[in-house]
Order: structure tokens, then sequence, then C-alpha cells
């Protein structure tokens, strides 16, 4: 659940550790997953309990959103079972070029 | 027969929901509480879930009711499923705050963290992120069409229809996708 207030939020964020960084240093590790760019913001407003998150890897080619996704939260399965809400989205590096393209 | 052999409560609350006859007293009492801190699926309950995949075509296990979401995730969800014109005769949800064997149950269940969880002639979709980029792609419109789910308009050819609901739906939920990702645990 969302924390009310920013005392709960602290408790929250003490009590399971987790935060964009701890997030990102676990995705980044994974073999498995052989991120080329990982991205985590906080999107719970301070809270610590919700996520958005940018993972770019060539492991994704030729999956589809569900299978990348699995693959993610295969990686973090504790974590996500903490916070409230995950937004992961899973690029592969061609992907990302192109998105950054448009962006530009 | 339906109702007999659905355990857990909230399948239950939703059985009584569709046959208004039934009653919790004519239904299983509920489950052991231990399940829960073990978190481990236990047969009676994987049964239950089989059920409830297998209830209509369409199933969504989401947070609160269609009518009343308790979640953004849900909501978006739900949402999305009405403007793509599902039919609702073919379509039921669960709502897993009302019980916590089904809430912790149908992520392992699916192997999938989050809620909402859609299943589609019971295979699992995905996620409410999964559902809003199937909704933007067409990928959504063409599973949901190609099923024979959507509300049957007068005079249209399948092709044609997927692709004209997937032009309305693109033009009415574009302002909504940037805040609209994302599920919740």
């Amino acid at each position: 659940m969302a924390s009310k207030t920013d005392v709960q939020a602290e408790e929250v964020q003490n009590t399971t550790g987790i935060t964009p960084d701890s997030l990102g240093d676990t995705l980044k590790k994974a073999p498995e997953l052989n991120a080329s760019h990982v991205d985590i913001q906080d999107i719970s407003g301070g809270c610590g309990a919700s996520f958005a998150a940018l993972i770019v890897s060539d492991a994704f080619q030729g999956k589809s959103a569900l299978q990348r996704h699995r693959l993610v939260n295969g990686i973090l399965k504790k974590e996500i079972a903490a916070v409230h809400a995950w937004t992961p989205k899973c690029l592969t590096s061609e992907q990302w070029e192109k998105e950054k393209a448009k962006m530009r | 027969m339906l109702s007999r052999s659905l355990r857990a409560p909230a399948l239950r609350g939703a059985v009584v929901a569709l046959h208004p006859s039934s009653t919790a007293s004519t239904l299983l009492p509920r489950i052991s509480q231990s399940l829960i801190q073990t978190r481990l699926l236990s047969q009676e309950v994987r049964t239950a879930i089989d059920q409830a995949v297998a209830s209509a075509p369409v199933v969504l296990f989401m947070k609160g009711t269609p009518e009343t979401p308790q979640c953004g995730f849900s909501r978006t969800s739900i949402q999305i499923l009405s403007l793509q014109g599902l039919d609702p005769r073919k379509f039921t949800a669960f709502n897993v705050l009302e019980d916590e064997d089904l809430r912790s149950g149908i992520k392992e269940y699916s192997d999938w963290p989050t809620i909402p969880q859609l299943y589609v002639n019971k295979d699992f979709v995905g996620g409410c992120d999964i559902l809003m980029q199937m909704h933007k792609d067409g990928s959504l419109a063409e599973l949901l069409s190609k099923s024979k789910l959507i509300v049957e308009e007068s005079g249209d050819i399948e092709g044609e229809k997927a692709e004209a609901v997937r032009e309305t739906t693109e033009q009415s939920t574009g302002a909504r996708s940037k805040d609209a990702k994302g599920e919740s645990s």
C-alpha cells in the first residue's frame, strides 16, 4: 500500500531497503539479462513503493512483452513483492535507439 | 455445479453475484489461514483458480469491482476492456481484495507478481502495462475480435471492425496513456 505520510514512507524505505539504486544494481548484475542500460525512477512521490523502470537488453530480442517482463520480474521477485507498483519498460538496444531518436 | 466446486471466498462472492439464489451457507467454509503464511499454492486454491480462469472467455483478476475499482491500474484495465467493446456477457472479474488466498494465489498461479491480471480463453495475457501496450498497438483488438469477444455490430467485417475499434480507442485513450501504466502488487 502507498504510504500516507512521510514518516510512513521512510519506514517503508527503511524496512524494505528498496531504492531505485538497489533495484538497478540487482538488474545490472544479473548475467541472464546482461542489460546495456537500466534506469529506475521512484514514481511514488517519495513513499518509495512505486517504481518505473527502463531496461535495455538484447536478451529481450525475439521475446514478447510478457516474456520480457517475466525475465525481469524473475530477477526482482523479492523486491517486487515488497513494493506497491512496478512498471518495467523492456526494450532491445535497437528499440532503445529508435526511442532516443524520437525524443531528439 | 460451479458454485459447489468453487472454494475460495472471493470466487464464492463472484458466484453469488452471478447466481443471486446461491447463499454463503450452501458453499464450503473458508480454507485454512496457514496457506497465506507459507504462500504455497494449495491444490484447493489452484483448482478454484482453474475454474475462475475458465468461468468466462475473458477473466480479469483485479482490486475492487468493475464498477468501483480500488486501484488505478485495475481501473485502467477495465477502461481499456470497455473501450475495446468487450462483450460484457463474455467477461467476469474477480476481486482479489475480498480474499487473501486468491490475492497471493493468483500471483503464483500466473507466475506474475502484480494485480490486475487478464486471462483470455484461459491463457494469461498480462497485467496493466501489457494490456495498455496491446491496446495501443492493436493486438488486443485483434485478439478479442479473433475470438469473437467484441459486441457485435451489424454489417461489419471482422477485420474492419477490429481496425475501427483500434482507431477509436487510440483517440480516446491517447491522453491518458501517460499516467495509466504499471500495476500494483
